[in-house]
C-alpha cells in the first residue's frame, strides 16, 4: 500500500473572495505602516531640535540633552515609585480574586477593580488636586519630622500636597487595573493539579499560593509590571495638573520643586510653542516613544516566550 | 465482605467533648468577630478623641487603624492556638482582602467627589450654552460635547472598518511571519502614549497642510484612531476566535465561498462580542485629553467643522477650565467639575450599553 499522493487541494478564487482577502490584508499592513509612520514622522519633525542653540530652550539648558535630562529622569522616577505602589497591591487584589473570593463574586469583583480603568485621566487628575493632595499633606509633614534624614523624604514639605509622591499615588490608581487583569488571568492559568497537590500534602491556602501559583505566575507578574509601567510612563494629564514643575533631578518626593515628567511638560507647553520649540517638544515626545516602546517590547517578549513553554495554553 | 457501617459520631460542639480534629482550631467565624471587635475599639477611641477635641468623627482612621488592629490580633490569637502556619495565611488573608479595600477607596472617592462636585453646574445651561463672550459665571460646554461626539465619531469611522478588517486577516488568513508582525506590534502598539499619538497627528498634519501651527478635529480623530485601533484589533480577535470551527466548515460544506462565510456566518455569530470590544474602545478614548490638547486644541466657540480650525472637547473643556481659572475662581471650577460628570456618565453609559448589546445580541445557542 502506497499513500497516496499529497496534493494540496485549493478552493476556487472567486472575486469576492480577493476583494475581501485583500481588503483584510491591507487593514493589517495599514496597522504596520501607521507605526513606521509615527515612528518616521516623529523622526522628521524632531531633527532641528538636536542641532538647536542654548537660547531657543526654555530654562537654563543648553543643549537638546540637557533639555531632556531631567525630563527623561521624572518621567522614571515617577513611573518607578508609581510602580512600586501598585504592583504588590495589584497582586494581592489578583490573588482575591483568583483564590480568595467567593467564586460567584470573583467576575464582580473583577469588574468593579475594571470600572477604575475607565475613569478618564483628566477626572483622576482633578482628584489629585482637590481631594488626595490636601489630604495626604498632613501624613507628609509627619513624614519629613520623623524620617526627614532618609534621602527620600527630606524637608523642606511642599505645603500643598502636590508632590511627585501625590502623583505617583494616582498613577498607581490608574495602572492598577490593567496590572491586576493581567495577574489576574496569569493566576487563574495555574493548573489546578499543582495547586491541589499543594494542598493534599496539607498545605495553608497561603502555602499553596507560593509553592504552585506565584512560581507559576512569576513571568506573567513581570510581564504585567511592565506593560503597567509603560502605562505610568506615558500618563500626561495627572502629572500635568498636579505637579508644578522645576526643570531639576531630585529625589526627594515630598518637596515642593519636583522633576516634571516628558508627557507632562509636552501638555503644558505645546499650546504656546512656536517655531523651534515645537521641535524640541515633539524630540521629546520621541524619547518618549523609544522608552515606551523598548519597555512594552521586552514585557511582550517575555510574555510571548512564556506562551511556547507555558502548557497552559 | 461485611462492613458494619459505624453511625456518625454526634458533632463535638454538641457533646463538649474536645476532638484532636478540631483542636487548635479557631471557631468559624473567629475572624469577623475579631475584626467586629477591632473596629469597634478604634471607633471607640476615635469617637472619645472626637468628642474630646470636639472635631469631626474621624471615620477614615477609625477605620484604617480597626483593619490594622485585626491584622496584627487575629495573628496573634491564631499563632497562639492554632500555630505559626495557619498564623501566616491568616495574616495573608487578611493583606489580601485589604488590598482589595485599599483599590476601592480611590473608586468611592472618585465617584463620590465627581457627583458632590459636579452636580451645583450640571443644568439645563450646561448642556445649551457654549463657553463665547462667557467671562466668570454662566456658560456651557456644548461646544465641548459637540466637539467630542464629532470626533470620537469620526476617531470610530476610521478605526472600526480598519481594527475589525485586521482581526477578520489574523483569524482568517493571515499565516507566518506577516501574522506574527501584526499581532506583535499590535501590541506594542497599545502601549503607545496618548500624547505620543497627538504628536504624531500634529506633525502628520503639519507636514500635510504645510501650517506650522495647525490644529484641526480631524488630527483629533487620526490621533485617537491610534490609540483605539489596537483595541478594537484585540478585542475582535478574541470575539472571532471564539467563533466554532465547525460553523466554518459547515458552511464551506455546503459549497459558500470562504469571504460570504465570513460576512454571513462568522461575523453574525460573534457580531455581540464585537459590539461590545469597540463600544468599550470608545469608552476608553472618549476621555483621552492629551492628543486632543496638542492637535484639536481649544476655543470658545462651537465648531461643527472636523477639517479646520480648533475644536472643543470635553476632556480639554475640564482641563482648561480648572487650569486657566478666571474671576471668580469658583465658577470655573465647578464648570470642571460638572464636565468631568458628564464625561464620567458617558463613560458608564457606553459600558452598560456594551454589557446589555453583549447579553441581547449573544448567539442563541438553540436548544439546552
Amino acid at each position: 500500500m502506497t499513500a497516496p499522493e499529497a496534493s494540496t487541494i485549493t478552493a476556487k478564487q472567486r472575486p469576492g473572495d480577493r476583494v475581501f482577502s485583500t481588503a483584510t490584508l491591507v487593514a493589517g499592513v495599514l496597522i504596520l505602516v501607521t507605526l513606521a509612520a509615527v515612528a518616521i514622522f516623529l523622526v522628521a519633525q524632531s531633527l532641528p531640535a538636536f542641532t538647536a542653540v542654548s537660547d531657543e530652550f526654555k530654562g537654563t539648558a543648553e543643549n537638546f540633552w540637557q533639555y531632556v535630562g531631567p525630563l527623561v529622569f521624572g518621567t522614571i522616577w515617577a513611573a518607578a515609585l508609581a510602580l512600586i505602589m501598585a504592583v504588590p497591591l495589584s497582586i494581592g487584589i489578583a490573588l482575591f480574586i483568583s483564590h480568595y473570593a467567593p467564586r460567584k463574586l470573583a467576575q464582580g469583583l473583577g469588574y468593579i477593580i475594571d470600572l477604575l480603568a475607565a475613569v478618564p485621566s483628566v477626572v483622576f487628575g482633578l482628584w489629585g488636586i482637590t481631594v488626595l493632595a490636601p489630604a495626604v499633606q498632613p501624613f507628609y509633614t509627619t513624614l519629613t519630622e520623623w524620617f526627614g534624614w532618609f534621602p527620600l523624604f527630606a524637608p523642606p514639605v511642599s505645603g500643598t500636597g502636590r508632590t511627585i509622591l501625590t502623583v505617583a499615588i494616582v498613577l498607581a490608581v490608574m495602572i492598577l487595573p490593567i496590572v491586576t487583569a493581567l495577574c489576574r488571568e496569569i493566576f487563574l492559568q495555574t493548573p489546578v493539579l499543582h495547586e491541589e497537590a499543594a494542598l493534599a500534602l496539607g498545605a495553608t491556602r497561603w502555602e499553596m499560593i507560593k509553592l504552585a501559583v506565584l512560581p507559576f505566575g512569576r513571568p506573567g507578574i513581570i510581564s504585567a509590571s511592565m506593560l503597567g509601567l509603560g502605562r505610568a510612563l506615558g500618563e500626561t494629564m495627572v502629572v500635568a495638573m498636579v505637579l508644578s514643575p522645576s526643570a531639576i533631578i531630585s529625589f526627594a518626593v515630598l518637596q515642593s520643586q519636583n522633576p516634571t515628567t516628558i508627557a507632562a511638560n509636552i501638555a503644558l507647553n505645546f499650546p504656546e510653542a512656536h517655531d523651534i520649540g515645537v521641535n524640541i517638544l515633539i524630540a521629546t515626545g520621541l524619547m518618549l516613544f523609544t522608552i515606551t516602546l523598548a519597555v512594552n517590547m521586552i514585557a511582550r517578549y517575555i510574555v510571548d516566550r512564556r506562551k511556547e513553554f507555558s502548557g497552559a495554553n | 465482605m461485611s462492613i458494619t457501617a459505624t453511625p456518625p459520631q454526634a458533632p463535638v460542639a454538641q457533646s463538649g467533648i474536645s476532638n484532636s480534629l478540631t483542636a487548635g482550631k479557631l471557631p468559624r467565624y473567629a475572624s469577623l468577630y475579631v475584626l467586629a471587635g477591632a473596629l469597634a475599639v478604634t471607633s471607640a477611641i476615635f469617637g472619645l478623641i472626637a468628642v474630646t477635641s470636639g472635631a469631626m468623627f474621624d471615620i477614615v482612621g477609625a477605620v484604617f487603624w480597626g483593619v490594622l488592629l485585626y491584622t496584627a490580633s487575629i495573628w496573634l490569637i491564631s499563632r497562639l492556638v492554632e500555630g505559626a502556619r495557619k498564623a501566616t495565611d491568616r495574616f495573608v488573608t487578611a493583606l489580601v482582602v485589604m488590598a482589595f479595600t485599599i483599590a476601592l477607596l480611590p473608586l468611592i472617592s472618585v465617584a463620590f467627589t465627581t457627583i458632590v462636585n459636579g452636580l451645583p453646574r450640571f443644568d439645563l445651561d450646561f448642556f445649551s450654552q457654549s463657553m463665547r463672550n462667557v467671562v466668570g459665571e454662566g456658560g456651557g460646554a456644548l461646544h465641548a460635547i459637540m466637539g467630542t461626539l464629532l470626533i470620537t465619531g469620526m476617531a470610530a469611522l476610521i478605526s472600526v472598518p480598519v481594527g475589525l478588517l485586521t482581526a477578520i486577516y489574523l483569524v482568517e488568513y493571515g499565516r507566518g511571519k506577516l501574522k506574527h508582525a501584526i499581532t506583535f506590534f499590535v501590541d506594542v502598539m497599545t502601549g503607545i502614549p496618548s500624547i505620543v499619538a497627538g504628536l504624531f497627528a500634529f506633525a502628520l498634519f503639519a507636514l500635510i497642510t504645510d501650517d506650522p501651527g495647525v490644529r484641526m478635529g480631524f488630527g483629533g480623530a487620526v490621533a485617537l484612531s491610534v490609540l483605539m485601533i489596537p483595541v478594537v484589533v484585540r478585542s475582535s480577535e478574541e470575539m472571532l476566535k471564539l467563533v466554532p470551527n465547525d460553523l466554518r466548515e459547515a458552511s464551506y460544506a455546503l459549497g459558500v465561498p470562504k469571504w460570504l462565510t465570513i460576512l454571513k456566518v462568522v461575523l453574525p455569530t460573534s457580531i455581540a462580542g464585537i459590539i461590545t470590544g469597540i463600544m468599550i474602545a470608545v469608552a476608553r478614548v472618549i476621555g483621552e485629553t492629551a492628543p486632543l490638547l496638542i492637535i484639536a486644541g481649544f476655543t470658545t466657540s462651537m465648531n461643527y467643522n472636523l477639517f479646520a480650525d480648533r475644536m472643543m472637547t470635553l476632556p480639554v473643556f475640564v482641563y482648561t477650565q480648572y487650569m486657566n481659572q478666571g474671576n471668580p475662581p469658583e465658577a470655573y471650577v465647578e464648570r470642571a467639575w460638572a464636565g468631568a460628570l458628564t464625561l464620567i456618565l458617558i463613560v458608564a453609559l457606553l459600558n452598560v450599553i456594551a454589557r446589555i448589546i453583549a447579553k441581547a445580541f449573544s448567539p442563541k445557542t438553540g436548544r439546552r
